[in-house]
């Protein structure tokens, strides 16, 4: 299956409702990811005009994903799918779930930029989590572009990427723990850093997730809670 | 003390991390997998086509089909018009011998014993595979006659067995609650969804093995059916049903298997769980998703 067998149903509005879907779910993860690289850049920068927009603008992403849901909705009663466009719609309503929360994880790291702003600067521990949350977004970026694509190769690649974000916020975390030992006043900032840090590690399994669902829209195999050996055989296993 | 609480939960921090990264694997050999996806070959076999080649004078309209409908499950024919799908399900009961023109090679098995023989006694064949059609057709006699009328056929009318037979054959047919105290009524007066149910209890009442039913329910409304759909399932516990039916939701509704005709041949055939989500075939996945094939 490729983009292009999504179309040319005999119900042209049936297609153009799906496609419509399609695209919102795109709109939805790009305004997510905006989210994302704000919260990112307002941590690193101690931006607190930028901190307080992410905070404020999640009810944006909040609104995209109950109307995705009910268009899926009505699409569900109305044209009883079947086949791909039913693998597409479970995909699309999965998704959107993920990406509402990864849109509340880049509020939470919004909200700890705030606080962050509160501590004294001097006790704040000189991580910079900027690397890592970029390497995140960009995630982020390659799963959305997957969903655009129903590339199943970007999608192993992608969900590849996950372990070395799981390596890195390991890495993170020895850090903050040798300040917190170090100096117990530098705790309350380490511990915003650790959960900001703990933000981004989720928003990467959740940007696997994401290529999960679209390998099952495109092989129709459930490759999730597998091993990643597992998940490529499962994605490269010819139909 | 304090630092004591830390320098704890600093090596519990370490002890996790140094553990190998997740793999996120559960064994899913030891998830039951439902009936429903029960593998084609561990079903008994009830009916099976071995090269079926069926030929309306010149034309081909079955083309080298080659099935086996497993035993007690409903086995549901889609496809669009003109591919053969009521053509097939009328040769497992010799229907097509009516049809001057028409020819047919290769087997078709009724557990193991080929049916396309000219020695088989063809009515003893279509008492085994009992036929009910896309109008209802009942005789214009009353409801009780209409369903003892097979048994009668068979010499049998003793007013007892009778009575125990067509209350037995209405019973599972979903309709005795609604006609027992009118059983001498004429089966004209019926509703369309009553008659339909009259012709399939009239069907059971000889107990066949099988039943074909070919657009059973397409003349009907909606909450009749339902009803219909509902009395499959039910049936399905004593005979092996084939349906064939335009109504693609139907199909998935009702069977346990479907098979894909078009243009004459077996495109796919499987489970319909699988087949109605992940199906193999690009023709079939055009079909059930209304697209151009």
């Amino acid at each position: 299956m490729d983009q292009d067998t999504l179309g040319h149903h005999i119900s042209q509005r049936y297609d153009a409702e799906l496609s419509d879907i399609r695209n919102k779910v795109l709109e939805m993860g790009g305004l997510v990811e905006q989210q994302l690289v704000n919260a990112v850049r307002a941590l690193a920068d101690r931006d607190r005009d930028l901190a307080e927009t992410v905070v404020r603008s999640d009810y944006k992403v909040n609104a995209m994903e109950v109307a995705i849901d009910e268009e899926c909705t009505h699409i569900l009663a109305r044209r009883q799918p079947a086949a791909s466009d039913l693998r597409l719609l479970i995909a699309v309503i999965k998704t959107i779930t993920d990406l509402e929360r990864i849109g509340d994880e880049a509020e939470r790291i919004g909200k700890m930029a705030v606080f962050q702003l509160k501590q004294e600067s001097r006790w704040t521990p000189q991580v910079d989590l900027r690397p890592f949350g970029d390497r995140v977004a960009s995630m982020l970026h390659g799963a959305l572009d997957t969903f655009a694509r129903l590339d199943v190769e970007q999608a192993i690649a992608v969900a590849r990427e996950d372990i070395n974000v799981d390596r890195e916020y390991e890495g993170i975390v020895r850090q903050l723990i040798t300040y917190m030992m170090e100096d117990p006043r530098s705790i309350p900032a380490s511990l915003h850093l650790l959960w900001s840090a703990r933000s981004m590690e989720r928003i990467g399994d959740r940007s696997r997730n994401i290529c999960e669902y679209v390998i099952y829209l495109v092989k129709g195999r459930d490759v999730r809670h597998t091993s990643l050996e597992k998940l490529e055989d499962q994605a490269r296993e010819p139909r | 003390m304090a630092s004591d609480i830390l320098n704890t939960a600093i090596a519990d921090l370490e002890h996790s991390m140094s553990e190998e990264p997740r793999t996120h694997a559960i064994d899913f050999s030891r998830l039951e997998r439902p009936a429903a996806s029960a593998d084609l070959g561990q079903e008994e076999t009830c009916l099976e086509t071995r090269n079926l080649d069926l030929y309306y004078g010149d034309k081909q309209a079955l083309k080298q089909i080659n099935l086996r409908i497993p035993e007690k499950r409903v086995s549901a024919f889609i496809g669009p018009s003109g591919c053969g799908k009521s053509t097939l399900l009328r040769c497992f009961n010799r229907m097509n011998d009516l049809v001057d023109s028409c020819r047919m090679e290769g087997e078709i098995l009724l557990r193991g014993q080929d049916i396309t023989r000219a020695s088989l006694d063809v009515a003893d064949l279509r008492r085994n595979v009992g036929m009910v059609f896309q109008k209802p057709n009942p005789f214009p006699k009353s409801i009780y006659e209409n369903v003892a009328y097979g048994l009668r056929l068979q010499g049998i009318n003793e007013r007892r067995t009778l009575d125990e037979a067509v209350e037995r054959a209405l019973h599972r047919a979903a309709l005795w609650e609604e006609v027992a105290d009118r059983l001498d009524d004429n089966a004209l007066g019926l509703s369309g969804g009553q008659q339909q149910r009259l012709v399939i209890a009239r069907a059971v009442a000889i107990e066949p093995e099988v039943l074909l039913l070919d657009e059973p329910a397409s003349a009907l409304d909606p909450i009749s059916t339902l009803k219909i759909e509902e009395l499959i399932t039910e049936l399905k516990e004593n005979y092996t049903i084939l349906i064939v039916t335009h109504n693609m939701q139907q199909a998935a509704r009702v069977s346990d298997y479907t098979a894909f005709l078009y243009l004459g041949e077996l495109i796919e055939f499987g489970d319909t769980n699988t087949l109605f989500t992940n199906p193999g075939r690009k023709a079939t996945e055009d079909y059930i998703t209304g697209r151009y094939g």
